[in-house]
């Protein structure tokens, strides 16, 4: 792209640059020997067309909305239509939540995003020992078709998306929903919204599994291939980097750890005899927005752009929307100080940027408690706020990928994408994510970058302000959000009652059925759907799979 | 609490803290250890060893819910390596045995290697001893077998189990200079991996060349799905039942004991070495006239065992 | 060489955010501690039968799920009931201020919130730990 002799004019007179900027440097010394982004990488007091000498427009950018998609999944992007702004919520009782939802959808949300509580992620019945303490806390209790009811009563299901962030039991909450709307009476081939449904991410991360790798595979495979017949509009996976980035891996790690993982899913569903431009455009990611804002905007476009050259040169991929990587951001909850709340407005603000200028499809962002506790209700609604702020009065939604073309985000945009393939590259040599899970290697990575971060907010060359600096004596917040511990007793009750009332027999024959169904290889959904259909609970549904499937023994990774 | 009688009343928590008293070297140990070895000597005591990310944590919780079936107290000493920098060290081998954690008929307990001169071999003897006497059938001490130090506490098992996995390659080749000759029972872990049946053949090979009596055999397991275990059980007992026929087993711990017995006069001798300050500079100014070739280290050795008071 | 302290960490409950845990774990090793790590959803009864076989000086649990309330007494009470109560019992995460001084009473020795330094808890296990 650039000239020869331009290029090499510009490197005189860098070197020239260098020299006076060394000579200032003795009379007036920089603050800091090396200058780190957020993910600790070094960044140069100058960046030219030097650094970016293999640029080529066509090849690294291309228009919005085509291959490699490096600007955008859209033509217009935010002119046409704004992000989804997606409220990640759900606490308690499936009543408590459903009001939630409606006070969200009333103030402006766009999209419905639910918490489950641990029990239900974990296929636990909020009557299990195990659910002990656990029900209601992180998200709603869901133990049968009866709590879904009631959680969408009164919410159209044609008319909203909904994002239900459930891995393990993916295929029984998607079930679920797919009765409710049943009894709406909307159709399958309506609905629209996203399951997790990424169990890789958890044997990393997140630690919501329940089944070994091999058979989540399976379920994960069958979810695909039932949805692209039946649920044809629904997003069947969203491979999320956003724990990953949270259990403390760098930006690249982010980036290079989610997309070997889809990378996974995509072998395995094409194993599975399906094929690629089948589902691929019905797999979506999941991101983080942390503070370092330039490095943060370089990544997503570098997620994009490598996600692009995957799909059509190792996959192949025919289908366009194959190759665009379309994806949800949620602010960064690890980035949130307990000490001074209210300053989490700003780097939420901050981290809204990131995302939007980084070219998001949906958005949650955090609330400024969240350090603390659950969010009330107040925090959630400067939460979106912030989002409607950037929508509506920063004017960064104007023009599409506005940073493209500059020589430092260009530049830190292929690192990342080259650091990004270095961790595929390895990745592939160990024998694909799965693999490298199960040997601990990313565990291992992720948790050395980790504990590099400590040390250095310990030593404090990386200021948290409030944390580590400029902290203020402080009272303890008030008014923060409880979960009262009478919700399992009330999920317990309910439960008593629901098996006294619907009919046992039935739900015996429809789990006799699901258990041939993963005894054998027939595709599980259609058998789940029927067990859930009478009733039967999420407890009783994965208690048939655990005992065909077992479970996943964590490694120590340390 | 009199720990040497809570121990044999079968009190957990006087096993674990006369297992801490031994491996600090805690006042009174060694009086202790006296009391307990009169009583102790019943446990069959099996050794699991293998390079790091063999599975060999979760071979043993297998092993022993299998054992549990048939209703045997057992204990598991799991040794995991110290930091030489930091002293510190991270023991995860619970992790793996998690299920077994309320089970009443066994007792695990994590040990360091915390690098002392020989010290952890006669830990483990010691904690061998310990959970012996408070009730153990069968004690498995698991290590990471790589270092000189694993392979001496391998040395106090009656049966050793050698965990390798598929596709090692140069590890076996590392592995087998000496420590290859340990494993009574071979076991070829993640078996459903690429290479389980040429690494199985390399071993093979590889025991050909062995001078042992009994060959050992090579069993194939994944023990994460629980196969192979029951065959594995199978072949420990057969090396018990083969060890007990030939008179082995007690021609080993003979051997074994006598070891002991050496170890505890090195100890001591070293011990009167080391923490007497006048031996101590003693040791430093005859270790300055060997390097300068005034004096050879046979004479030095021989002058500073003169003034030791034994 | 001083004996080192032994520590147990474990996660109780069934959150899986154990980014905490396992920095805590390393900056204890790092301090010359034997740390006995057991992972993920582990139940007191679990947590408090490990400590007692493992013999450690210091019991250090994360949890971030908002069940400290039920969990956290549970194994201050089962600690109490093994007659382990001199195990130095210490709990990070996020727990809110108000909820502190009951957890304390229950037994729990101290309370590492959100911005603890691993430095400022290796210090107070050094300084509380029995001996």
């Amino acid at each position: 792209m650039f000239d020869k002799d331009k290029l090499s004019n510009i490197e005189s007179s860098l070197i020239e640059y260098e020299k006076e900027t060394e000579k200032l440097l003795e009379k007036r010394p920089e603050r800091k020997k090396v200058f780190k982004s957020g993910s600790g990488e070094p960044v140069k007091t100058l960046y030219t067309p030097l650094d970016i000498e293999e640029f080529d427009y066509s090849d690294s950018l291309g228009m919005p909305g085509s291959y490699p998609y490096t600007r955008g999944v859209q033509h217009n992007m935010y002119r046409g239509k704004l992000w989804t702004m997606r409220m990640y919520a759900g606490f308690a009782t499936a009543e408590e939540s459903n009001k939630r939802y409606k006070y969200l959808v009333e103030q402006g949300s766009s999209g419905l995003s639910v918490a489950f509580d641990l029990p239900t992620q974990i296929g636990y019945d909020s009557d299990h020992a195990l659910a002990e303490g656990e029900v209601g806390k992180v998200g709603v209790a869901i133990d049968s078709l009866k709590d879904m009811e009631t959680l969408f009563d009164g919410i159209p299901l044609d008319k909203v998306s909904t994002s239900m962030t459930i891995n393990a039991p993916a295929g029984v909450l998607l079930a679920m929903y797919i009765a409710v709307a049943e009894k709406q009476g909307v159709a399958a081939n309506q609905l629209r919204g996203t399951i997790q449904n990424d169990i890789l991410k958890e044997y990393i991360a997140r630690g919501t599994y329940i089944f070994p790798t091999e058979p989540s595979m399976r379920l994960i495979t069958d979810i695909f291939e039932y949805c692209s017949k039946d649920v044809p509009k629904w997003n069947t996976i969203s491979i999320s980097g956003y724990h990953i980035r949270e259990a403390g891996s760098t930006a690249a790690q982010e980036v290079g750890f989610t997309l070997a993982d889809g990378i996974a899913y995509v072998e395995a569903a094409i194993k599975a005899g399906l094929d690629i431009d089948d589902f691929a455009p019905r797999l979506s990611f999941f991101f983080n927005a942390h503070n370092d804002l330039l490095e943060e905007v370089a990544k997503f476009r570098a997620a994009r752009r490598l996600w692009a050259r995957i799909m059509k040169d190792r996959f192949h991929a025919k289908d366009q929307k194959s190759m665009a990587l379309k994806f949800h951001t949620q602010t960064g909850g690890s980035t949130l100080t307990a000490q001074q709340p209210d300053n989490n407005i700003i780097r939420v603000t901050i981290q809204t940027l990131a995302a939007v200028l980084g070219g998001t499809q949906s958005l949650h962002t955090n609330s400024r408690d969240e350090a603390l506790a659950l969010p009330t209700e107040d925090s959630v609604r400067i939460a979106l706020r912030t989002q409607q702020i950037v929508a509506h009065e920063s004017g960064i939604v104007n023009t599409v990928d506005p940073f493209a073309g500059s020589y430092f985000i260009e530049a830190e945009t292929d690192r990342i994408e080259n650091e990004a393939m270095a961790y595929i590259t390895k990745i592939d040599e160990l024998g694909g994510a799965a693999k490298a899970i199960d040997d601990g290697y990313i565990q291992h990575e992720i948790m050395d970058a980790a504990y590099k971060y400590q040390k250095e907010i310990e030593s404090k060359d990386r200021i948290v302000v409030g944390m580590n600096q400029f902290q203020v004596e402080e009272e303890s917040p008030k008014g923060l959000l409880r979960v009262d511990l009478s919700v399992g007793e009330k999920q317990k009750e309910r439960l008593v009652e629901l098996k006294k009332n619907r009919d046992n027999e039935s739900v015996q024959n429809k789990l006799d059925n699901l258990r041939n169904a993963c005894e054998g290889d027939a595709n599980v959904m259609p058998f789940i759907l029927e067990a859930v259909k009478v009733y039967a609970t999420l407890g009783e549904i994965t208690q048939v799979m655990r005992d065909v499937f077992g479970e996943y023994q964590q490694s120590v990774i340390i | 609490m009199d720990l040497l009688q809570e121990l044999k009343k079968h009190n957990k928590r006087a096993a674990a803290k006369l297992i801490t008293m031994v491996e600090n070297r805690n006042p009174g140990y060694q009086e202790a250890l006296k009391d307990i070895h009169k009583l102790s000597g019943n446990a069959y005591v099996v050794g699991i060893t293998g390079p790091p990310g063999a599975g060999k944590s979760t071979l043993t919780d297998k092993l022993v819910k299998e054992l549990r079936k048939k209703g045997k107290q057992i204990a598991i000493i799991a040794v995991d390596p110290t930091s030489p920098f930091t002293g510190g060290s991270i023991l995860g081998d619970r992790i793996r045995m998690n299920d077994l954690s309320l089970d009443a008929g066994v007792f695990i307990r994590s040990m360091g290697t915390r690098g002392h001169l020989g010290g952890l071999s006669e830990s483990t003897k010691a904690a061998i001893k310990i959970l012996d006497v408070y009730g153990a059938e069968y004690i498995f001490v698991e290590t990471v077998g790589v270092g000189q130090s694993e392979v001496e506490i391998v040395k106090n098992a009656d049966t050793t189990v050698m965990v390798l996995v598929p596709g090692l390659g140069d590890d076996i080749q590392a592995i087998k200079a000496g420590i290859m000759e340990i494993g009574d029972v071979f076991v070829i872990n993640k078996a459903d991996r690429e290479g389980a049946n040429r690494t199985k053949a390399e071993i093979e090979m590889m025991l050909d060349f062995s001078n042992k009596e009994k060959r050992p055999s090579v069993q194939m397991a994944v023990a994460v799905d629980n196969k192979g275990i029951i065959e594995i059980i199978d072949e420990i007992e057969k090396h018990k039942e083969y060890l007990i026929d030939t008179n082995k087993f007690h021609h080993n711990r003979i051997e074994s004991t006598k070891e002991e017995i050496v170890e505890i006069i090195k100890g001591y001798i070293l011990d009167k070495i080391f923490n007497n300050q006048h031996i101590n500079e003693e040791l430093n100014q005859l270790t300055k006239d060997v390097v300068e070739r005034n004096v050879d280290p046979y004479t030095a050795g021989d002058l500073l065992l003169k003034n030791i008071k034994l | 060489m001083e004996n080192p302290i032994r520590v147990l960490v474990a996660k109780p409950g069934l959150d899986g955010h154990d980014r905490g845990a396992k920095v805590i774990a390393r900056a204890l090793r790092d301090a010359g501690m034997e740390v006995i790590y057991t992972g993920l959803r582990q139940t007191p009864e679990q947590i408090v039968n490990a400590a007692i076989q493992e013999d450690v000086d210091v019991v250090a649990v994360s949890i971030l799920s908002g069940a400290h309330g039920t969990l956290l007494p549970r194994i201050a009470e089962l600690l109490k009931q093994q007659d382990a109560e001199d195990i130095l019992f210490v709990a990070g995460g996020v727990i809110p201020d108000d909820d502190i001084p009951e957890l304390l009473t229950s037994g729990v020795k101290a309370i590492f919130t959100p911005g603890t330094t691993t430095t400022e808890t290796v210090e107070f296990i050094r300084n509380n730990v029995r001996k």
